[in-house]
């Protein structure tokens, strides 16, 4: 399979144009600050589903996106309503 | 090569019982290397491995089979150097064999930077027991007489490392040998019976959930390979986990003896030949993280040019097979092993690309941790908390990493 990330500026385009950055979340069940600090820099949800996500197309226009993938299919996928 | 010793290989799988002392997640190399030590070190044999698939069929059955111990750092070298060591006799204390075939690795350096990177870590290889040797171009040449020194006129070759004990084995061997001797010693083993959930009581964990009942357990292991979070959720643990998927593939068979592992790290490729003569590729992990285990064309495209680049003659070679793994990947490139803060629930992950080298030592740590309740000292730099602790392991000598 050959894998492209949906641009609105530039359409399809093959993923090695592309740069992935997480869109880091600390769970609200973790009150204390320095756990939330611990959380912050090293802890991953590692999502299994729906996961948005911000990409900036390097090799392309060189703006950043935001996407929502299936992380167990690599669909992509619309908002979750 | 593929003949006999499956035939001579009897597993028979088992029903789960009510209860065990410890049940371990996950029927790949480290989950059956844990329940193996427990058995023959520690003479703990009511232990029941599950598994979601068949045993091996995880990362075990999806990695490039490397064996080597060239780490960056001290703590890993020691670790994969005593894992190395215990490889080369786990045929002989097994009874099988393992296709376990010493020939050596080549690690090459193209630019300034990646000079600076092989002559720090071989620094720290000679410092903690894995011999690493320094070549120039021209002893290159004579290791490995098919690599274009030049890389095409774009990457020359500037140094390389050679590290004489760099190995690979046999994966489904590895897995079944040690499934075979934990299950001789009483141990159990269910394939195909998915944990769908965790027993909570007072705090602990102390049992697991299956399709097929509930099963009691002292200890809760997991051995889980790609999908560690979503098990760590059902405990209340938080991981530093991503998985990202790893690709490789293999070409038809080349029709020589290529010795040498080659591996480069500013190319960001390795190759080595399979016991059937078949040159078996891989590269880094993929950006994004997924548990997804498709195979991409953009991937095979860029690994290809990368081999042919250091290696010309492998243009005349066909792809036969792609596939996919999912790592674990933790933020310092090293694993994690041992207390999660959950009482009776205990995890050894994060084993991103250096998992299959890791399975004998992993697996002897992880048992005599659970059987005497202290983390063994080459295990102990690898725990969990390290990350709150502010004491992480960056490893730059982990693979397919960047």
């Amino acid at each position: 399979m050959s894998m492209r990330v949906p641009c609105p500026h530039c359409g399809l385009r093959s993923i090695e144009e592309w740069v992935h950055g997480e869109i880091p979340t600390v769970p609200d069940t973790i009150v204390d600050p320095d756990r939330r600090d611990v959380d912050r820099g090293y802890m991953h949800t590692n999502v299994h589903g729906a996961v948005r996500e911000a990409w900036f197309h390097l090799s392309g226009c060189r703006r950043w996106v935001t996407l929502w993938r299936d992380t167990r299919t690599d669909e992509w996928i619309e908002p979750p309503g | 090569m593929n003949e006999h010793p499956e035939a001579e290989i009897t597993l028979r799988w088992n029903e789960p019982e009510a209860s065990y002392d410890v049940v371990i997640v996950g029927g790949g190399g480290h989950g059956l290397s844990t329940a193996y030590h427990l058995a023959t070190r520690h003479d703990i044999t009511r232990v029941l491995v599950l598994d979601a698939g068949y045993i091996g069929g995880g990362n075990s059955g999806r990695n490039t089979t490397v064996i080597r111990a060239n780490y960056g750092i001290p703590e890993a070298v020691r670790f994969y150097q005593h894992s190395l060591e215990r490889y080369r006799r786990l045929e002989e204390e097994t009874g099988r064999s393992m296709m376990h075939d010493r020939k050596g690795l080549l690690w090459m350096a193209h630019s300034e930077a990646g000079v600076r990177r092989e002559r720090a870590r071989a620094a720290v290889n000679q410092a903690f027991g894995a011999e690493t040797v320094y070549l120039e171009p021209d002893e290159i040449a004579t290791t490995c007489p098919e690599i274009d020194l030049a890389c095409g006129g774009g990457f020359p070759a500037v140094m390389g490392a050679s590290f004489h004990q760099g190995a690979t084995a046999r994966h489904d061997r590895v897995v079944w040998a040690l499934a075979e001797g934990a299950m001789r010693c009483g141990v159990h083993v269910a394939p195909h019976t998915a944990v769908t959930g965790l027993i909570h009581e007072h705090g602990r964990i102390v049992g697991v959930e299956t399709p097929a009942g509930r099963v009691a357990a002292g200890t809760v292991v997991s051995a889980v390979g790609g999908n560690a979070t979503l098990l760590a959720d059902m405990a209340g643990v938080r991981l530093p986990i991503k998985t990202h998927p790893l690709q490789a593939f293999v070409t038809n068979r080349y029709q020589r003896r290529f010795d040498p592992i080659v591996a480069s790290g500013d190319l960001g490729f390795y190759v080595s030949q399979t016991a059937r003569g078949q040159m078996l590729l891989g590269a880094e992990i993929d950006r994004q993280p997924s548990y997804s285990r498709g195979s991409t064309y953009e991937l095979l495209a860029s690994l290809s040019h990368r081999a042919i680049t250091v290696l010309p003659f492998m243009r005349n070679l066909r792809v036969l097979r792609q596939w996919t793994g999912s790592c674990d990947m933790s933020p310092d490139y090293s694993p994690i092993m041992g207390d999660t803060g959950v009482d009776g629930f205990l995890v050894t992950t994060g084993w991103g690309t250096w998992g299959f080298k890791a399975i004998p030592a992993g697996g002897e740590c992880m048992a005599e941790h659970i059987a005497t309740g202290v983390a063994p000292e080459l295990m102990a730099p690898f725990s969990l908390d390290r990350f709150e602790r502010d004491r992480t392991l960056a490893d730059r000598g982990s693979s397919g990493t960047h």
